[in-house]
């Protein structure tokens, strides 16, 4: 009897046969740590799931690792999905892995989705319902934990941008089941006492489970029933929050929120020295407007000439008495004396002539002309008009 | 006048006034009584950014519940 001798590929072919006809190893979830992970310039995704005693290498395909919804880091505890199959040039089982989810936190992602789901119908993120923040508020309420670089950052902030506010920090845990009615409790008591202008509420970066207060349905519900216009402001840039949907505005990190809450008070200083500026020159400018026109207005020459105005009206009786004569020269009696009683009448119109025959006009100090001795009284200041020029007289009698 | 408003307020009659000025359609004599209120503006404002120190305080609630200030320091920059 001879033995038969398998050839190596033989070998690995048949135990590869043997896993991929056993049903239990083609759709298998796996728990585990993720440890050696790489990234393949291919696309493909290389690493090893581990426990306390075992390995088991893995491959993600590139097709399956686009659908990721997070960055796999070592250390990280995952559950994995895929067969396991035989890679037969190594000799070696391993998983080919078609989804992974983070341990825990997807149920926390689905969590994330449906409250965001139900809020977004509620109308919690309408645009409509947020306030506009004050320009210069005068007190801030600062929301969060009273240890951490996030409260330090913005207090800093505040005090260089604008020292002239009031800070107002309402400690709270913002991590464990009782950061959430910590922090809606906080927001609503700084509501009831009105204690500030504007309010920011948020955190310090941390993974998906420490920022998870701010993802808690309590919390969003205060955000929105706050009267103090809020400023979301959790954890750094690509974090987002329920919190961020719903507050009035979302700060992408903490000390972001402290620079949009408040003016620079350097740049307000500018403002005022510019204002003063503006207003001088505006002062000015309308200064000269004036000059200019009060200018040509003194050009015309009823200004620089007084007596002009009589001198036209002589011109024009001239006119008209010429054209008189002219016609009345060849015309009938009649014509004559209709000619004679017309001029008549515009010499009496000439207030030269009238006062130049020894009359005067007189008109009381606000240059109305005076009819009867019961427009003045006694002691009353009055200006005699004669032909040539002016008399400022004082009356001393009426009769 | 102006320290009653709020800064706010003065600000805001502030940049009405320097837009009116700039038109320069107010009559001479409201010009430069606007000159001055807007003097007097930009004055009061400097004052009340110029006032003092930045506080920083710890709201915690009383046991009437209303809110008890504590000192709360900070890390200077």
């Amino acid at each position: 009897m001879e033995q038969r001798i398998y050839s190596v590929s033989e070998v690995n072919g048949y135990i590869k046969d043997l896993i991929d006809g056993t049903s239990a190893l083609n759709a298998v979830y796996i728990r585990g740590e993720l440890s050696n992970y790489k990234v393949y310039p291919s696309g493909h995704h290389y690493f090893t799931l581990k426990d306390g005693e075992s390995a088991l290498r893995c491959v993600m395909f590139k097709g399956s690792a686009v659908k990721l919804r997070f960055r796999p880091e070592n250390g990280m505890k995952v559950i994995a999905f895929g067969r396991i199959s035989v890679f037969p040039r190594d000799g070696a089982y391993q998983l080919y892995c078609n989804a992974l989810t983070a341990d825990g936190i997807g149920d926390l992602h689905v969590a994330f989705e449906q409250l965001k789901e139900k809020l977004y119908r509620e109308g919690l993120f309408d645009e409509a319902h947020k306030k506009p923040l004050p320009v210069y508020p005068r007190r801030i309420a600062i929301v969060t934990s009273s240890a951490g670089a996030a409260v330090h950052d913005m207090i800093r902030i505040l005090r260089r941008r604008y020292p002239i506010a009031r800070v107002l920090l309402l400690p709270v845990r913002v991590q464990g089941v009782e950061a959430p009615p910590e922090i809606a409790g906080a927001i609503r008591y700084a509501n009831r006492w009105k204690l500030a202008d504007v309010l920011i509420t948020g955190r310090g970066g941390g993974s998906l489970e420490d920022l998870w207060a701010f993802n808690d349905e309590r919390v969003a519900r205060a955000i929105y029933d706050s009267e103090i216009p809020v400023i979301s402001a959790v954890g750094h840039e690509p974090d987002v929050t329920i919190s961020d949907f719903v507050a009035d505005r979302r700060a992408s990190t903490p000390s972001n929120a402290a620079e949009i809450a408040v003016p620079d008070i350097a740049e307000l200083l500018r403002k005022l020295r510019d204002a003063e500026i503006r207003m001088a020159q505006g002062t000015i400018h309308g200064i000269e407007l004036r000059e200019k026109r009060l200018e040509t207005l003194a050009k015309k020459r009823v200004l620089s000439d007084p007596t002009a105005f009589l001198q036209d009206r002589r011109l024009q009786l001239d006119f008209v008495h010429q054209k008189l004569s002219n016609a009345a020269s060849g015309r009938l009696a009649g014509d004559e004396k209709r000619f004679t009683r017309l001029a008549a009448k515009l010499d009496a119109l000439s207030p030269l002539k009238v006062l130049g025959r020894g009359y005067a006009m007189v008109q009381d100090k606000e240059g109305a002309v005076l009819r009867s001795v019961e427009q003045v009284f006694t002691g009353d200041r009055i200006r005699v008009q004669l032909a040539d020029g002016c008399l400022g007289c004082t009356v001393d009698e009426r009769e | 006048m102006e320290k009653n408003k709020t800064f706010e307020e003065n600000m805001q009659r502030l940049d009405e006034i320097v837009g009116q000025l700039e038109k320069g359609d107010v009559l001479l004599g409201d010009s430069l009584a606007l000159f001055e209120e807007g003097t007097r503006l930009v004055a009061a404002c400097r004052e009340e950014l110029d006032r003092a120190e930045q506080q920083v305080v710890k709201l915690m609630k009383g046991s009437d519940g209303a809110p008890v200030e504590t000192a709360f320091a900070t890390e200077e920059a």
